[in-house]
């Protein structure tokens, strides 16, 4: 209990340092943020009392605390190019993106386990070999041509879903699920065949281990020793994975956004780094690492509670 | 005796497939059919034919051609990561490993840190930073690949260090850089190629995610991923304007990552 | 006398190389009720692979078997998975030679005892169950029962670990017992003890066990009677007293030979 507790506190700094390196690269690298925000022509009194409006004249230390502890309470300061709180603007944006992301490894999950618990259960026939095939080629395709050809296949010539119809979360969530499922499903398919074959080859090597001969000496159908004994030790190599794979799939749905025509984080993003509208930048990477953070935790927690060894 | 035959069949179509995307783009960098830059509007959208084997796109550029620029400006890109990332991150994991001591735990933090990030979003930040270009993307990737070979490096250099060559070397008198990059560097080649290849493979698939973002390589000029940003727009009228470079991506990943399966 | 087992003819052989291999030849064993029999023999003589045969874990489809193994009427060669699981850990339980290894590292040590019963019991209440896993748990002199009961098993020594492992094979009181090499991986002081452990058990519940060992010593402690393999067939057997003092196999001779004098 007490390692999770200091996992947490060591959550919460990393969270902060973060936030730091952010403010002081941006500080350090982005010039001057009135310039940035009124363009060359401005005059140099216009210029000094956007500074002053801004704060910018207060010592560095200064402006840095009250970042950081806007950032604890959640206010990013407001966009240079929207004229409006960072908070406000990109909050939906955030939201959808974040459900992408989930929908995604929830989808990477309901795929990867049946797929490898059967073919390593049949391993050496057809679909066993079928798979490894396909699953090869699946890590090499890159989640945004993987969206490319979805969309023109499912899209295009099956008509199963109509292309660039996004639907927000807020107006339909059904309608916003089914079109979602398409985005989703590029970013998984990659990840889930990584998944596959690390699931896979835990279980294969699982099997040859003492415990399951024991198992089946006290009488166990094939299915009890492989789903009581055999698959929750052949998923702890999975779950480091499942960390990595999430943070991953935050990136993946940034660039995914763009094919499907998604209005989350990956525009928004985007168009603020070509205008260097910075307040915003620094608000969406601290509000990812934040959930790059959080899924770490949740995963080592996720180890604790299923291997008693590392508690 | 099935089992090696088998190995090496993965490992001659892994040779093939990388051939097939490297050769013409170690051609592409020095000699192209066609001009990759200069539009001609009267092979707009034109149809494969035999001058033009993948036809040609919406500026009247032959495919081909950009494709072999494209996939040599993606291949330095990734043999450029690649050799910085691994360099300064065999340097870092290697000295760390071998002093351990205040210095190392706090690398190692740092490096956890940025380890858990995304490598896409880290190269995004630096590209922000930086302003978008070939260099600035490959500079950016380089950083953001470090961590991953600092730690790979370092986990070996640590099971490495106890044993007993090691504590032989150094009874010989062999000093700490010797023993280092002469004694334990090459008992963990392996480990290095693969993950050497490994990280070519992301560093082009981040590449093309960065070009693809338009925020990496800068138009006119060619990469795999700015010519799939490109021929979004023609998608659904034009498919095979994305079919060449996305195809062209699969096989040299794909073709290496069989390589490297075989190396470790 | 009821006779609990009876192996005739019993010849195993393994397919997995071109060249089919010869690992039992024409054993025969009988086991009667209450009675301790010993297996001896060196590695690689056959005598784990008789015992898994014997308790219907060889199900490889490379091994070819064939002859009789009547275990209390049912064919432990021939019959069906289903018809094995319903004695498998029932009236006929096993323990292994690996104690470290032969538990499921993620499942606490209470519910590995009280598998069986719940297999085979299911009208047994989870009270009950843990009731007798506590009574078992006792009965193998583990000392705090209920703290063993609540503990995984890397919290455990490897011969308190194996204590657990007769617990549970015991949980159900088995006719029969087979214990392959269960001391082999122990220390010298903690083979005695389950040596005492197992001579208890017999007294306690009455169940037959056939002991598998390359340890001559420990089998002239323990068992009644004895059968020394090698290479596959048995070369003598008889009442534990009489092999000892009058051995008439060179192979025999040789083994009782090699047991070191231990000096008080």
């Amino acid at each position: 209990m007490t390692t999770v507790i200091k996992k947490i506190v060591g959550s919460v700094i990393t969270i902060l340092a973060v936030s730091c390196l952010v403010f002081i690269a941006f500080e350090i690298i982005s010039g001057d943020p009135a310039l940035a925000k009124l363009g060359i022509s401005a005059t140099e009194e216009k210029l000094a009392a956007l500074r002053l409006e801004m704060g910018l004249e207060r010592p560095l230390f200064v402006r840095f605390f009250d970042w950081v502890s806007g950032v604890i309470r959640g206010d990013f300061g407001n966009s240079y190019s929207y004229n409006m709180p960072v908070s406000e603007l990109i909050g939906e944006k955030a939201l959808t993106t974040m459900l992408l992301a989930l929908y995604s490894f929830l989808l990477m999950i309901v795929i990867t386990i049946p797929i490898s618990i059967y073919s390593a259960l049949h391993k050496g026939d057809l679909f066993d070999k079928a798979i490894q095939i396909v699953n090869q080629i699946n890590m090499s395709v890159p989640a945004f041509f993987g969206g490319m050809l979805i969309s023109l296949i499912f899209g295009m010539v099956f008509k199963l879903f109509s292309f660039g119809g996004y639907v927000s979360y807020s107006k339909s969530f059904s309608g916003f699920l089914s079109y979602m499922f398409w985005p989703a499903l590029a970013i998984a398919i990659p990840k889930a065949a990584m998944a596959i074959s690390l699931l896979y080859t835990a279980i294969v090597e699982e099997i040859k281990n003492d415990y399951v001969r024991t198992a089946y000496s006290r009488g166990n159908s094939s299915r009890g020793v492989f789903y009581k004994h055999i698959l929750k030790n052949a998923c702890i190599p999975l779950i480091t994975f499942l960390g990595m794979a999430f943070a991953d799939m935050i990136s993946g749905s940034i660039v995914i956004e763009q094919v499907f025509g998604i209005p989350g984080l990956g525009r928004i993003l985007l168009s603020s780094i070509q205008q260097r509208d910075y307040p915003v930048v620094q608000a969406i990477i601290v509000y990812i690492a934040f959930f790059v953070i959080v899924s770490n935790l949740l995963v080592d927690i996720l180890y604790r509670v299923i291997d008693p060894r590392v508690r | 005796m099935k089992k090696t035959e088998k190995h090496n069949y993965n490992l001659i179509l892994g040779i093939v497939l990388t051939a097939i995307v490297l050769i013409p783009a170690v051609i592409g960098i020095f000699y192209t059919p066609y001009d990759t830059e200069s539009m001609n509007l009267a092979l707009k959208m034109a149809s494969p034919s035999f001058s033009h084997p993948m036809g040609c796109d919406n500026y009247g550029r032959d495919i081909f051609s950009r494709i072999m620029k494209g996939s040599s400006i993606t291949f330095l890109i990734g043999v450029g990561t690649v050799f910085w990332g691994s360099l300064i991150g065999t340097l870092v994991g290697a000295f760390t490993a071998y002093y351990g001591g205040v210095v190392d735990e706090i690398l190692m933090r740092v490096n956890d840190v940025i380890f858990s990030f995304p490598s896409l979003l880290l190269a995004l930040v630096f590209v922000a930073i930086l302003g978008p270009g070939t260099y600035q993307v490959l500079f950016a990737l380089a950083i953001a690949f470090i961590p991953s070979y600092a730690r790979v490096v370092r986990g070996e250099f640590l099971r490495q260090k106890s044993m007993d060559y090691v504590q032989l070397a150094r009874l010989a008198g062999a000093k700490d850089l010797r023993i280092m990059f002469v004694h334990i560097l090459p008992n963990i080649r392996k480990v290095l190629i693969s993950s050497i290849l490994i990280g070519f493979n992301n560093a082009v698939l981040a590449e093309a995610g960065l070009s693809f973002l338009g925020i990496g390589v800068s138009p006119p000029k060619a990469s795999l991923g700015s010519m799939l940003s490109d021929a979004q727009t023609y998608l659904f009228s034009k498919p095979e304007l994305a079919l060449f470079p996305g195809l062209t991506i699969i096989i040299m990943v794909l073709g290496i990552s069989l390589i490297s399966k075989e190396v470790a | 006398m009821k006779r609990i087992l009876r192996v005739e003819n019993l010849s195993i052989e393994f397919h997995d190389h071109a060249l089919a291999e010869k690992v039992v030849t024409d054993l025969n064993l009988d086991i009667f009720e209450g009675e301790i029999v010993g297996l001896v023999g060196e590695s690689g003589s056959g005598k784990s692979l008789t015992a898994m045969a014997a308790a219907g874990l060889l199900s490889r489809h490379d091994i070819k078997k064939s002859g009789i193994i009547d275990f209390d009427g049912t064919d432990m060669l021939s019959a069906e998975r289903a018809e094995l699981r319903k004695v498998q850990g029932n009236k006929l339980s096993v323990i292994f030679q690996e104690p470290m290894t032969s538990l499921n590292p993620l499942k606490k040590i209470g519910w590995q005892v009280e598998e069986s019963m719940k297999i085979h019991m299911p009208e047994m209440t989870a009270s009950e169950r843990k009731n007798r896993a506590l009574e078992v748990l006792l009965q193998v002199e583990l000392k705090e029962p209920e703290r063993v009961y609540n503990s995984y098993p890397h919290q455990l020594s490897g011969g308190m670990r194996q204590r657990v492992m007769i617990a549970a094979a015991m949980a159900i009181t088995p006719k029969l017992l087979i214990a392959d090499e269960p001391t082999t991986a122990l220390d010298v002081t903690v083979q005695m003890e389950i040596i005492e452990l197992l001579k208890d058990i017999r007294k306690t519940y009455g169940t037959s066990i056939l002991f598998i060992s390359h340890d001559l010593s420990l089998v002239s402690i323990l068992c009644d009677r004895v059968a020394v393999m090698k290479n596959g067939v048995i070369v003598e057997s008889g009442n534990v007293r009489e092999i000892f003092d009058f051995p008439k196999h060179e192979y025999t001779k040789k083994l009782i030979a090699s047991i070191p004098v231990v000096e008080l």
